[in-house]
């Protein structure tokens, strides 16, 4: 039962992108066609799979100290096995997803669940962890790579669905289409998840919050947001009177 | 000469890092908060992206492309900034503790930021004129990135600073609606695409 929940908690509840927010350089860029968005979501899986392999059976002999460094290296060497993979079967996708496979590396996504998950539990758990959030991310990346390829150039997986009916928005394939469309699945994220718990950048979910100065001070931590919050309404009310004085 | 100038050009504004490449997301949404430490974040993003093309652009070419290891490109780079930047954390810390005091405190984040990464392999992908960059072509390129950046984030901040005041309905508040305003400001930054033509 408790490894059911381990699974499906990363597609709905702690969704990577949309709940978490974890890998948006990803979800951003490689979201303008919708086969680019299972390729880079099939790679990203089978990394974050081998990885939290790795990583939950090494736990005991990764000394504490050097784990980040550990966790990197482990991560670039599946990165690169994948790399000469995707370029040997699938060179399509390797040319659209360009940069993107590389930088599978520093996808907070991966090195965030060794951290957090597979530095504390068995191989079992850790691989349905895995599955769980590599599908939830997937997902994700599917769900917005539909709308900005359909939007954006009327078809999907490169087939024709709207065209001459209505013609195709470029924009929605262009950068400032991916910040919208990310922004509107997260809007909807929060409405439909109805805990009144909002998707935020905080430290939980970023790996090196233990190492960073800047989560020391509460920069990007989402606990200070509570703190703040009082001071951002009396900076408001300043503002609008301001602005009435004027 | 020309080159350079296109080349440092091109990277801050019409391939601009944050808003064209996506590349850098992470801090550019989690440290615009507030003008001073965006400010702060982007002059250690730009410090760390020179002093990672200085050092990842000879390791390529004089040893991984020499004994035809391109293939360990991925790791070599990602190990060798991650031990910069450690290095450069505490050199900091030891020598210069009021820069460290300002600057330091965002290195950690730097190590799995992916535009730092990013653009060390960029470095070798992007072509100008038909051929690679050079040495010092390499070194602009990371210094327009790093500009490209500082610039987006700045602008940002200064957006974000009036998006959260404002009275947005309650599902769009927080990051929805910053990332519908980085949306609006992208399309600003679409305008400079003409310039590379």
């Amino acid at each position: 039962m408790k490894i059911i929940q381990t699974f499906t908690k990363g597609i709905v509840k702690e969704n990577p992108v949309l709940r978490l927010v974890l890998g948006t350089c990803p979800t951003l860029a490689v979201t303008t066609m919708a086969s680019n968005a299972i390729g880079m979501g099939a790679a990203a899986t089978l990394v974050l799979l081998c990885s939290n392999i790795a990583i939950s059976a090494l736990r005991k002999v990764i000394p504490d100290k050097v784990r980040i460094p550990a966790y990197i290296t482990i991560i670039a060497g599946f990165v690169t096995m994948v790399q000469m993979l995707v370029k040997a079967f699938a060179p399509a996708i390797n040319d659209s997803l360009g940069i993107f496979l590389p930088l599978i590396v520093v996808n907070c996504i991966i090195l965030g669940r060794a951290e957090m998950f597979a530095s504390k539990n068995s191989v079992v758990p850790s691989i349905f962890d895995a599955l769980g959030m590599g599908v939830g991310f997937t997902a994700t990346l599917l769900c917005m790579g539909t709308i900005r390829e359909i939007l954006g150039n009327g078809t999907w997986f490169g087939l024709p669905i709207t065209q001459g009916v209505i013609p195709p928005m470029l924009i929605m394939i262009l950068p400032p289409g991916g910040f919208f469309v990310f922004g509107i699945l997260m809007a909807l994220a929060n409405k439909l998840s109805g805990d009144g718990k909002k998707a935020e950048l905080g430290c939980a979910g970023c790996p090196m919050a233990a190492s960073c100065g800047s989560a020391n001070l509460g920069e990007c931590s989402s606990e200070k947001k509570a703190q703040t919050e009082e001071e951002t309404k009396a900076e408001a009310v300043a503002a609008v009177s301001e602005g009435g004085d004027k | 000469m020309a080159a350079i100038i296109t080349i440092f050009i091109a990277a801050i504004l019409t391939d601009n890092f944050v808003l064209s490449k996506f590349l850098g997301i992470c801090p550019f949404l989690g440290v615009s908060k507030k003008l001073n430490t965006a400010v702060g974040m982007s002059a250690a993003v730009i410090f760390v992206m020179l002093l990672a093309t200085a050092v990842t652009y000879p390791i390529q070419v004089h040893i991984l492309d020499v004994y035809d290891l391109g293939y360990l490109q991925t790791i070599v780079f990602i190990l060798v900034i991650a031990a910069l930047v450690q290095l450069v954390e505490i050199v900091l810390k030891k020598y210069i503790p009021s820069l460290y005091k300002s600057l330091g405190i965002y290195l950690p984040l730097i190590t799995t930021n992916c535009a730092v990464l990013g653009v060390t392999l960029l470095n070798f992908t992007k072509t100008v004129d038909g051929r690679g960059l050079t040495y010092i072509e390499a070194l602009v390129n990371s210094l327009g990135a790093g500009l490209g950046f500082m610039l987006a984030m700045v602008i940002f901040a200064g957006v974000r600073s009036r998006v959260e005041q404002s009275d947005a309905p309650e599902a769009l508040k927080g990051l929805p609606i910053t990332l519908i305003a980085a949306s609006i400001v992208s399309v600003g930054f679409l305008g400079f695409a003409g310039l590379g033509a």
